[in-house]
């Protein structure tokens, strides 16, 4: 869309990111200011229908993390109101924010997902679940990471040592969603990968260094997540702000990087995402394989995001990540018809 | 370049250069800030200010209760009455006429205080600032309560300072404990700056030092030379049983002579007894403390604001029925948090029953509250505010590991009506039971059992060290306390 049209910005919400979503709304606005849009920010609350039908913008800019910003649910409802929005579908969406699908998902094309089992907890009190935990634990090994299949950030991700460890982690990951996945740990270095769409269509930043080809999906350089203490079992405290230093470009072979790169691509388009999406991996320590954890629809756009980070250390500053964000508004319709 | 981040050879210098960019602030951050972190858990609190929410996490009084045409009339009386002053710097040790006011609160509580050896702060929360800033060096110790107020972690914290956590019982910091950390730290080399304990009505464990352990700590700070900081936003605030003497007022009576302690500094505030949108709070301290107190002061904020210190003074002018009108605003005041608090403690009898242990706080804002040891409060709270819109604080905001106290969680009782206590309790209690439940079935099935089992021995060690904090009276406060008393 070009400059002087109405962006407004989704953040906030009532989500467990709401924090993280209201500084990455305010980053976002503000490069949507410098870019020349007129500029609303809303704190997603219950009158978001009526302030978006009353509004009317041009676009919905989605910096809405956590559960209604990246589940589709948002998506949806601004498809029903018909105002156009940036980044991924709903299906994408749905897709990328249950881990549990996406990881079925990539198991059944072959992309390489540490090994896993889902569990509902209804299906304890009602299915007996509880029996299965044990062929569960036989069958991944242990230690093992228990995660809420639906929570965007670190919160509720649990670690188990040891076999007496795992009902308690259960029981913590199940306080942030009632489905959750079991996952084999994959020891390593943490990569996260970022996919901006390169289809520049409406995109109206001067200089922009990057290509401007239309090539559809391309991989930012590689982001690598170091802890700063070495304790690999504290996966709550190695997400915290000043426990974690980033290294972008990560240090890597060329052909590592490569890898990783191609992958992140691969699930991009697996999963049907739009615009932009974050790809989190690991690279075995053991074997030098990559595993695909988990996409994120709605990366966090705060200044010490890892997209940011990434763009930036592909010559796209974050005024022009802003603009090719943007941009995703206006070609959702095309690219999907074109993929199939 | 169009296609970004091919490989660690084609990267140009100047894409280096702007990566750097990203970091110029993270390497203009001092090791202190540093040090600061956001965590999950804070995060997640910052949620409980929601207004769909029930939040028994504030530390709030009740500020509804104040009569609006006394505020209205008091403001208007500072206004036409001292227009410049209140709109002028004052003093950094704060107007006299607000000295004269603390004099009177700490005289209520039994403790005479030389004006001459107080300063006015902005809210009880400088108190522990300044105290900081003007003892500790990185890597100084600190000995506090565990769990301690949460508000002070951070501050704490930010001047890198480590934190010996002494755990309570249901007479406070065992003393005989606080001696053997002491010792410990002494074969170490290291003595620690100050004691920080709150002797009243704890925030968060809501427990009160007993009349011998306040004693015994004074002969230990004595013996020492050892500061302690005695934080007592709350000692007016009691409901029940008899008054018990400061810890300052002990070590006055143990110099004799003019009537001063020489090793405690004291910290009161207004923000409890009237308001803590005034940020009014004082120090009582040695006079060499207390001009290290008054430099870090004037380097923080000059002086606390003359507009709420002249609103307090004309306060204190007010008569009441019998009786100054402050002390009968302090006794609707007891009135009504002791109804609250009977309520609450009503509503965890009803809702929490067996699946927890709580503190029966004769005063203050706060009972804290301990479930069984496989629950995380803080996994807790996120279900519990998701599912129930319901708030409290977790545990672990009170201990500076942020891991230990995990399966308590403080509940305010005085800031929010009846209804909101019964309903809030009733909502937690709720999630309480269904993961109790799912962790039943989760071990029920044999081989989990065994596996419990074998975490039952593992943490027979952790068991006995928190013997002290199963002890915390739950339903016969008296009994825990005669065990306790030396």
């Amino acid at each position: 869309m070009s400059a002087g049209g109405r962006v407004a910005v989704l953040k906030g919400g009532p989500s467990l990111e709401r924090q993280v979503s209201l500084r990455s709304g305010a980053h976002a606005q503000e490069a949507l200011e410098r870019l020349g849009h007129e500029v609303l920010g809303l704190d997603v609350g219950a009158d978001l229908v009526p302030v978006l039908r009353a509004e009317r913008p041009d676009v919905a800019f989605i910096a809405l993390h956590g559960r209604d910003g990246e589940n589709g649910t948002l998506q949806a409802l601004l498809e029903a109101i018909a105002i156009p929005y940036t980044g991924s579908g709903p299906a994408a969406c749905a897709r990328c924010t249950d881990k549990a699908l996406a990881k079925y998902l990539m198991r059944e094309v072959g992309i390489p997902t540490p090994d896993f089992c889902f569990l509902r907890e209804e299906s304890i009190k009602q299915l007996g679940a509880a029996a299965a935990v044990e062929d569960i634990e036989d069958r991944l090994g242990l230690p093992l990471v228990v995660k809420p299949a639906r929570q965007g950030s670190a919160l509720g991700v649990k670690f188990a040592r040891a076999s007496e460890e795992l009902p308690g982690a259960m029981v913590g990951a199940f306080s942030y969603d009632d489905r959750i996945v079991l996952e084999r740990y994959v020891k390593g270095r943490d990569l996260a990968v970022s996919v901006l769409d390169n289809s520049l269509d409406g995109a109206t930043s001067a200089a922009a260094p990057g290509g401007r080809e239309r090539g559809g999906p391309v991989a930012l350089p590689v982001v690598e997540a170091v802890p700063r203490e070495e304790d690999f079992y504290d996966y709550e405290s190695r997400y915290e702000i000043g426990m974690t230093t980033f290294v972008c470009p990560a240090e890597l072979s060329e052909q590592t990087t490569a890898r990783a790169q191609r992958l992140a691509v691969d699930v991009y388009g697996l999963l049907g995402c739009h615009g932009v999406a974050r790809v989190d991996l690991m690279l075995a320590e053991d074997d030098d394989e990559l595993w695909v954890l988990e996409t994120n629809v709605v990366p966090g756009m705060t200044e010490t995001s890892l997209l940011p980070q990434a763009a930036d250390a592909a010559g796209i500053g974050f005024d022009e990540l802003i603009a090719r964000v943007l941009a995703s508004s206006d070609t959702r319709a095309a690219p999907v018809a074109a993929r199939l | 370049m169009d296609r970004p981040g091919k490989g660690p050879g084609e990267r140009s210098s100047r894409t280096r250069a702007t990566a750097h960019e990203l970091a110029r602030y993270e390497a203009l951050f001092s090791a202190r800030t540093r040090a600061m972190k956001s965590s999950a858990m804070r995060e997640m609190m910052a949620l409980t200010e929601r207004p769909d929410v029930i939040s028994l996490a504030g530390g709030l009084p009740d500020t509804t209760t104040f009569d609006p045409e006394l505020y209205a009339k008091l403001m208007a009386h500072v206004a036409a009455g001292s227009t410049a002053r209140a709109l002028q710097y004052g003093p950094t040790e704060g107007m006299a006429a607000t000295v004269d006011c603390i004099v009177q609160v700490m005289a209520a509580e039994g403790t005479s205080v030389d004006p001459q050896e107080i300063i006015v702060t902005t809210g009880g929360q400088q108190v522990i600032d300044l105290v900081c800033k003007a003892l500790i060096d990185p890597g100084d110790v600190i000995v506090a309560e565990a769990p301690t107020y949460p508000g002070a972690v951070p501050t704490f914290g930010a001047y890198q300072a480590q934190v010996a956590q002494i755990e309570m019982d249901g007479d406070g910091m065992p003393i005989d404990e606080l001696e053997r950390t002491l010792d410990r730290l002494a074969a170490e080399g290291r003595r620690p700056k100050f004691i920080y304990t709150i002797p009243n009505f704890q925030n968060p464990g809501g427990v009160t030092m007993s009349l011998p352990r306040r004693r015994r700590l004074v002969e230990v700070a004595r013996e020492r030379e050892l500061l302690v900081l005695e934080d007592n936003p709350y000692g007016l605030l009691r409901y029940e049983g008899d008054p018990l003497p400061t810890l300052y007022s002990l070590d006055a009576q143990a110099v004799g002579g003019r009537g001063a302690a020489d090793l405690v500094i004291y910290l009161g505030t207004f923000s409890k007894i009237l308001s803590p949108g005034l940020r009014l709070g004082w120090a009582v301290a040695p006079r060499p403390v207390l001009e290290k107190l008054n430099l870090g002061k004037q380097g923080a904020d000059l002086c606390s604001s003359p507009v709420t210190q002249l609103f307090v003074a004309a306060y204190f002018a007010e008569g009441g029925t019998e009786q100054p009108r402050w002390l009968d605003y302090l006794d609707s005041l007891r009135a009504l948090y002791r109804r609250r608090r009977d309520v609450m403690l009503e509503a965890l009898g009803e809702h929490f029953g067996e699946h927890a242990r709580w503190t029966q706080p004769q005063g203050g804002l706060f009972i804290w509250a301990t479930l069984d040891d496989r629950i995380d409060t803080t996994d807790l709270l996120a279900l519990a505010q998701e599912s129930e819109r319901v708030a409290f604080v977790p545990g672990r905001a009170a201990y500076m590991d942020g891991r230990s106290g995990s399966s308590s969680m403080r509940l305010n009782f005085a800031g929010v009506p009846d209804e909101d206590i019964r309903e809030g309790v009733r909502r937690i209690g709720k999630v309480v039971r269904e993961q109790v439940g799912l962790y039943g079935s989760l071990t029920g099935s044999s081989r989990a059992a065994r596996a419990r089992r074998g975490q039952e021995q593992a943490s027979a060690g952790e068991d006995a060290e928190l013997a002290d904090v199963v002890e915390l009276p739950r339903r016969e406060q008296g009994a825990a306390r005669r065990r306790r008393d030396q």
